[in-house]
């Protein structure tokens, strides 16, 4: 699979001088399947210009997965041009709530007052269903998702595909509660998704000393993410959900942090997330 | 592939979270029942560590600590709150003797609380239980 992230700002859209090398788009990251599918994950203000990208040639089916309904995940949704096209059949993937589907907890992002043209309307007539509670297949991917710990319903995602996987858990805090370098794993949030991972995107939002000001918001510190993704075995980290008042130059300290961290355990890849960074599994 | 170590219901994890962090004795069972957690506070009062009792199914743990009624009459699992708990998906109540691992009696009252993630889905439960006479 080819993977393109499209967008890897968290919570809130940030662009600007100081945020142009890595972008301040939200969460969204393309993958193209082998078989010609297309899945996207999550559609924050990213999935707008990928839209733009696909023209009028995208695949008659489209996948988006979402990972929960905080509006940097679904901000973008409203304005991706296969929305408007009559002809896609559009599949929009969420956690399940123990109270309302799908659909009817994304529909007032798509009415008055927060928009003008109601979910009933939308020419591509999306289909919204709940994450199933076991593997499924979409394409040539079979897609996991498993209930992780962030305010809300929200899961995050493993997608495998010829024997190589991808873990996304851009809005995750595994060390509420936990600590992580000694609680076993399967009792560990999102560890199942990320084991033995080729790639993981993972939540980095917050360096040390902003983690502790901000316990339970749902999102992780550069030392947990480290420790997660060592627990996990994953070989290759992409920091993921940079926060919105971090600029270009302190995320290049947050990665210097990461590499101090993982200097001292098994070797892994770790990098920042950005706009345009696109690889291959 | 199948994860080698596949994740617990996150409200399982949520609970044991909560649990060891908690003055409250608590006791944590899983969807099929079984005992998957207590916490350091309900120690004293079940005689032993979770560290030496491990993981019981429910048929181990209904007669580990030998529960009887304030006449000596045991109480069978489906009797016990965590029993009424799952059987009707509710809330229950009441007051227990038990024995335990270190061998003392001790009167206990106990409340147990299905976890539902929807109307006919139970994914645990837990107690929260005190022994009598130790009320603060």
């Amino acid at each position: 699979m080819k993977v393109t992230v499209w967008g890897c700002r968290g919570t809130l859209a940030s662009p600007g001088p100081e945020t142009v090398g890595f972008g301040g788009q939200t969460s969204c990251v393309a993958l193209d399947l082998s078989d010609g599918s297309l899945l996207i994950l999550d559609a924050g203000t990213g999935i707008r210009p990928l839209g733009m990208a696909l023209g009028t040639d995208h695949p008659r089916r489209i996948d988006i997965l979402i990972t929960h309904l905080h509006a940097d995940h679904i901000e973008g949704l409203r304005f991706f041009d296969p929305m408007w096209d009559p002809s896609v059949e559009l599949n929009v993937w969420g956690p399940p709530s123990p109270i309302r589907g799908l659909r009817s907890r994304i529909a007032p992002f798509f009415a008055p007052p927060f928009f003008p043209v109601h979910l009933r309307n939308i020419p591509s007539k999306p289909d919204f269903r709940d994450t199933p509670t076991t593997t499924w297949r979409i394409g040539s991917a079979d897609i996991t998702a498993e209930l992780i710990k962030h305010p809300g319903p929200t899961v995050g995602y493993r997608i495998e595909e010829n024997g190589h996987a991808l873990a996304y858990l851009p809005d995750h805090e595994p060390a509420l509660g936990s600590d992580l370098s000694s609680v076993e794993p399967e009792w560990i949030s999102g560890l199942a998704l990320a084991e033995g991972a080729d790639v993981l995107l993972h939540d980095a939002q917050y360096t040390r000393a902003e983690y502790d000001e901000r316990i339970g918001w749902g999102h992780s510190s550069t030392e947990d993410v480290v420790t997660f993704t060592r627990r996990a075995g994953a070989s290759r980290l992409v920091l993921f959900h940079h926060d919105p008042l971090h600029s270009d130059e302190q995320l290049e300290g947050v990665l210097a942090r990461a590499d101090e961290l993982k200097a001292s355990g098994r070797r892994i890849e770790i990098e920042l997330a950005r706009e345009g960074l696109t690889f291959e599994l | 592939m199948a994860p080698a170590h596949p994740q617990r219901n996150l409200i399982l994890i949520l609970a044991r979270d909560l649990a060891s962090r908690l003055a409250t004795p608590v006791f944590v069972v899983d969807h099929e029942g079984t005992l998957v957690y207590f916490n350091e506070a309900a120690e004293p009062v079940l005689g032993r560590t979770y560290a030496e009792s491990g993981e019981l199914r429910a048929g181990e743990w209904a007669t580990e600590w030998s529960p009887t009624d304030d006449d000596g009459r045991p109480v069978p699992l489906e009797d016990l709150p965590l029993g009424v708990a799952f059987r009707e998906g509710r809330a229950s109540h009441r007051a227990l003797r038990i024995v335990g691992g270190d061998h003392v009696a001790r009167a206990i009252e106990v409340t147990a609380i299905p976890l539902l993630i929807a109307e006919d889905e139970i994914v645990g439960a837990i107690s929260v239980f005190w022994e009598r006479g130790a009320e603060r």
